[in-house]
């Protein structure tokens, strides 16, 4: 007979009540929305049923903006408004972006990350990718008939801080509360290891439509942990397409397209792709807009040998990610096969012969990434069930850095460490009586500056004068659970401390952020007032949840003072949700927040203690 | 602020696994002591808590990878152990290293240049081959000074040395690196 019912940390203390949340798929060629519904993680589909959303979106003309299938139908036809894989250019300037010359879009070159010019206007790849995220959004909401607690965002593994802020912000503009940025490798091992209860070393060869991951992770006693990750972020199915569509340009003889026929072509191109993984010819059939009529056949032979450089630029990263791991491909139980393009027979072969055994092919290239997802968003979102015990470790993709004299990149926080994760390093003027400090921060494994991608750029100033090489400037690289980076430098020498914190943003500041969450038509419809009053609510709710918790399970580390001062402030907060002052219930949360500061870091410690404790009975016991 | 605090009535890195201060380590029982603490005070685990537990969490994480990732390094390891005997092993100040140990290391360096120049793969095998049996010999050692002689001072020779075969092992990747590009 329990009396006391006792919540771990993470699970919800209201069993009966399921929040809602979701795991996303937002990939170059098509995305998905998945959830946990009854234990069981699956895809949501469109009102057709149709699971997949294709990223494509169209700035009409008359204002209306088209995603997925709408817009697909239109994208020969209006090519300029018509915006696919749009992932290529998250966090990316024109310069990054590979065969700009064949892409029909009007782009506009902006610090940081580039824009393309639409019908409705310059839009920010950010922009693009949250109309995506709306529709998959509404999609859930529709379906699973209330709102979203929040969702788990997937990335590839190999996207650096700058794609990953995008997404982020993408998300957030989208109106969508992000749990998570997840790797796009490590949510398929989710998927995969918990499906098979799998133990040991795997690999998960990730192909999409854009990029290229390649993780190595060990599971073992329900923890996955990422040991080491690699890749290309502008690898992808798309650069199949685009080979087949060169060579059919060659072969037909034709002149430079116009930006119709080009996307046309592509269509094209992809499908003769796709055909070849079950037969051995397809045709190209396409009619021009200059009336010129393309018939040709592609052979798998022409295929790959097309091809090739592609499929064996993916061994590099996988060599690369395998020494980084320590180990060699027979200390790898299986390989995971994720992504549509790895679904090419020619791919499934280079894997075969590099592991020297059979891909692992159980699950659906297309959806278990978005599955995986799901699970961890059902975790995070405090619905973890009786037994359910599992936890994610993953790593940074990509040194982060800081310039040093002559251009040179000191390393701080090097590749594949395990995220969350902290490093500090002491730097020091080099003239008397210097007042300020420039820092400049890159992620790449370069040793010049100028190799590596730039995130931030910024000064510590009001240094007092003090004799070169006095000052102890301590800089610090935070990297979160989501592998975004925060960086502080803080002078303190003198006692007078001097401190700036940086969140590397790339072009996208706050203000614009909030600017085209203004601009965006839905947001503008709803009242920000309401908006506030539930947002504020939604997060003391949680607090109060969450104090409750803590309360019943740990209230021994408490004072009776201590507990009653607590109680009394849980209380009041109470009261303020009931109402519907939204500024009253932030300060209600602010203050309990603040007042269980020092009960956190104890039920920390108690965590702690009791693992040492548990780890020391289970030694005597082995 | 408040980690700091726990810290130190947490004597060390050792202590925060459970484990005895000493170099030869079980490094299962160092990773399933770190598997079990991190799935108490990971941020996962706090998705849905206040602001202040998710900051404790966080920083609590950080510490807790920080100090996993120094223990399950040889040369990470070595230097921390012989820190908290009060040894520095800094390299910087002490150069001075064994003859013969600095002949062997140049006749590998330069079996690496020639494999690299040959694009030889199976040669950069055979040299990592010789050089993780050598760092297994020398950990070995290392563990016999420390732990067995209590001889923190005489280590940190062996130590360095270790760091030697660390960057001599990265400089293997690099020549990989060239030979596949």
């Amino acid at each position: 007979m329990a009396l006391l019912q006792i919540a771990e940390p993470g699970q919800s203390s209201a069993p009966h009540e399921h929040r809602l949340a979701v795991g996303i798929d937002l990939g170059t060629t098509n995305s998905l929305v998945a959830t946990v519904r009854n234990g069981v993680a699956t895809v949501l589909p469109d009102e057709q049923g149709r699971p997949l959303l294709p990223s494509i979106v169209r700035y009409a003309p008359a204002g209306q903006v088209e995603v997925g299938y709408a817009a697909q139908a239109q994208q020969s036809n209006d090519p300029r408004n018509t915006v696919v894989s749009v992932k290529r250019f998250m966090g990316r300037g024109v310069r990054d972006v590979g065969h700009v010359e064949n892409a029909p879009y009007d782009f506009v070159d902006a610090p940081g990350m580039l824009q393309i010019r639409t019908a409705a206007g310059v839009k920010s790849p950010v922009e693009v990718s949250a109309e995506i995220l709306k529709v998959l959004r509404r999609r859930a909401e529709l379906a699973l008939g209330g709102d979203l607690v929040g969702a788990v965002v997937t990335v590839p593994a190999y996207f650096d801080d700058a794609q990953r802020q995008a997404t982020k912000d993408a998300a957030t503009l989208a109106g969508l509360n992000v749990l998570r940025l997840l790797s796009e490798p490590t949510a398929a091992a989710i998927a995969y290891g918990l499906d098979n209860a799998a133990e040991g070393t795997y690999a998960v060869f990730d192909l999409g439509g854009g990029t290229f991951d390649i993780s190595i992770l060990k599971l073992s006693r329900g923890v996955f942990e990422v040991v080491a990750t690699n890749g290309d972020s502008l690898l992808g199915g798309d650069d199949f397409d685009h080979r087949v569509f060169c060579w059919a340009l060659e072969e037909a003889k034709l002149p430079p397209l116009q930006p119709r026929d080009m996307r046309l072509l592509h269509a094209k191109a992809r499908e003769a792709k796709e055909a070849l993984t079950y037969h051995g010819e397809a045709p190209i059939t396409a009619r021009l807009s200059g009336g010129e009529f393309i018939d040709l056949k592609l052979t798998t032979e022409v295929f790959c040998s097309m091809t090739q450089t592609l499929v064996s630029k993916t061994l590099g990263p996988t060599r690369r990610a395998l020494r980084d791991a320590g180990l060699t491909v027979e200390d790898i139980k299986g390989v995971v096969m994720v992504g549509g393009a790895t679904r090419m027979p020619q791919v499934q072969r280079a894997v075969g012969e590099f592991f020297r055994c059979a891909p692992l092919n159980n699950l659906d290239p297309d959806k278990v990434v978005a599955l995986g997802a799901a699970m961890q968003a059902n975790i995070l979102a405090g619905n973890r069930a009786q037994g359910e015990d599992w936890l994610l470790l993953d790593v940074i993709p990509l040194s982060l850095g800081m310039e040093t004299m002559g251009g040179l990149v000191e390393r701080i926080i090097p590749r594949n460490s395990t995220i969350p994760a902290a490093r500090a390093q002491e730097f020091t003027t080099f003239k008397d009586g210097q007042r300020a400090m420039s820092f400049h921060v890159v992620q790449g494994e370069r040793e010049l500056v100028s190799d590596c991608r730039s995130l931030a750029k910024f000064e510590l100033r009001g240094i007092p004068p003090m004799a070169a090489g006095a000052a102890r400037v301590r800089v610090t690289f935070q990297v979160d659970a989501d592998g975004l980076l925060a960086v502080t430098a803080r002078e303190k020498s003198t006692g007078v401390e001097t401190s700036v914190t940086v969140k590397p943003s790339y072009g996208l500041t706050d203000a614009e952020i909030e600017r085209m969450l203004r601009d965006s038509v839905e947001h503008a419809r709803e009242d920000m007032h309401a908006r506030a009053l539930q947002e504020n609510r939604v997060e003391g709710e949680r607090l109060a949840d969450a104090v409750r918790a803590a309360l019943a399970t740990d209230a021994d580390l408490l004072s009776v003072e201590e507990r009653s001062g607590i109680g009394r402030l849980l209380e009041e907060l109470r009261a303020t949700l009931a109402g519907s002052d939204h500024r009253a219930i932030k300060r209600a949360s602010e203050a309990l927040n603040r007042a269980t500061e020092e009960f956190a870091a104890r039920r920390m410690d108690a965590g702690v203690r009791r693992a040492l404790t548990g780890q020391k009975i289970a030694n005597l016991g082995g | 602020m408040r980690l700091r605090r726990i810290v130190q009535r947490l004597k060390n890195h050792f202590e925060l696994f459970g484990l005895q201060p000493a170099y030869a380590l079980a490094i299962d029982q160092l990773e399933r002591a770190y598997h079990e603490i991190q799935s108490r005070v990971h941020p996962d685990r706090f998705a849905q808590a206040g602001d202040a537990e998710r900051r404790a969490s966080m920083q609590w994480t950080t510490h807790v990878n920080e100090a996993y990732r120094t223990l399950k390094n040889p040369v990470q390891r070595g230097k921390y152990l012989l820190g908290l005997q009060g040894v520095d092993v800094s390299f910087e100040t002490n150069t001075a290293m064994p003859p013969d140990f600095l002949v062997q290391q140049m006749e590998w360096r330069e079996e690496l240049e020639e494999a690299r120049a040959r694009k030889d793969a199976a040669a950069l095998d055979r040299l990592r081959a010789r050089l993780h049996a050598d760092r297994r010999t020398l950990e070995a050692s290392i563990a016999e000074r420390i732990d067995g002689q209590g001889d923190a001072a005489g280590a940190a020779d062996l130590v360095r040395r270790l760091m030697f075969l660390e960057k001599f092992d990265a400089d293997i990747d690099a020549a990989f690196e060239t030979i596949e590009a």
